[in-house]
């Protein structure tokens, strides 16, 4: 009972937050309520025993991706107003375009229900083993029969730091740079000047 | 019960939100990588609800991967929009042209 109870509470409430973000006039509330949409989908794949995904998606989106989002909505100074000229213009097709979507949707849920699809059983590689926790079996496949697609997973995120830092570096005029050819190719002699002054006479630099 | 009838109607309610996030947002890029946040939340749900339901471990898996490109998306766009906004002083994206393409 308490479980179809939470499972109507966070399906309602992820399904509500994201309509609230795709509605808000405000950008911020918008990242806001997309944080409760993700905590909520959090708490429905708790639900189901997947104790690992959930943590991770509120680590990841919560802690990283929304965080990132915040910092770019505020930092931009842009009169969101303006951007929401065209709200209702583009409203008929948009709804047009989302009910063909569902309605495909529905009728592959309902064909799949009605018993015409076939989508097949595991075929037992992957399932789930009986007494180990959910984090432990997921780390158990992901070092063993996953490990390509893992360290693949890590070069796109290297990647897409080193592309997103490449992207907004920015080279000012009056910042120091080194040279190190310059510097390399600098020899003592065409560097220092060895002077005798006479006592009491200066010297000209 | 809940069975996993229920994950897929809440997943496809989702996906078709972002859709229409998208269409509604055309002006505002970033509630459209927003949007495209809640398409893929929305995939990774369907991923977690199928693995947990059948029993077997791979699309969990595959949701951590999906994970993976959203946040790697995430930046690479934010960037994106930092040079742009940068070089135009606006984020109006329905009159991009800067390529003539």
């Amino acid at each position: 009972m308490i479980h179809v109870i939470a499972f109507y509470l966070f399906a309602v409430m992820t399904v509500a937050s994201g309509a609230i973000t795709i509605l808000s006039r405000n950008p911020v509330h918008s990242v806001l309520w997309l944080i409760l949409a993700f905590f909520n989908a959090a708490g429905l794949m708790v639900l189901v025993g997947a104790e690992f995904i959930a943590m991770l998606l509120v680590i990841v989106y919560v802690g990283a991706v929304a965080v990132l989002f915040l910092f770019v909505v505020m930092m931009l100074d842009i009169d969101f107003a303006e951007l929401r000229a065209g709200f209702v213009r583009y409203f008929p097709l948009g709804a047009l375009v989302a009910l063909v979507l569902l309605a495909e949707i529905v009728l592959g849920v309902g064909a799949y229900r009605a018993g015409s699809l076939e989508l097949g059983t595991p075929d037992g590689t992957a399932a789930v083993a009986e007494g180990l926790s959910n984090t432990t079996a997921i780390g158990a496949l992901l070092y063993s029969r996953y490990l390509f697609l893992f360290e693949a997973a890590g070069i796109i995120l290297l990647v897409a730091m080193i592309g997103a830092i490449v992207l907004t570096h920015r080279q000012r005029g009056e910042a120091l740079v080194q040279n190190i050819s310059k510097q390399n190719a600098r020899r003592p002699d065409e560097a220092t000047v060895n002077v005798k002054p006479e006592v009491g006479k200066g010297v000209t630099l | 019960m809940i069975g996993v009838e229920h994950y897929v109607v809440v997943s496809s309610i989702l996906f078709v939100l972002g859709v229409l996030g998208i269409f509604l947002n055309r002006k505002n890029v970033i509630i459209v990588l927003m949007a495209i946040e809640l398409i893929l939340l929305a995939v990774n749900i369907n991923l977690v609800a199928f693995s947990a339901f059948l029993g077997d471990l791979t699309g969990q898996i595959f949701a951590m991967f999906v994970l993976t490109v959203a946040a790697g998306e995430a930046a690479v766009g934010l960037a994106i929009l930092v040079i742009y906004f940068r070089g135009r002083g606006t984020i109006a994206v329905d009159d991009v042209n800067r390529m003539k393409g």
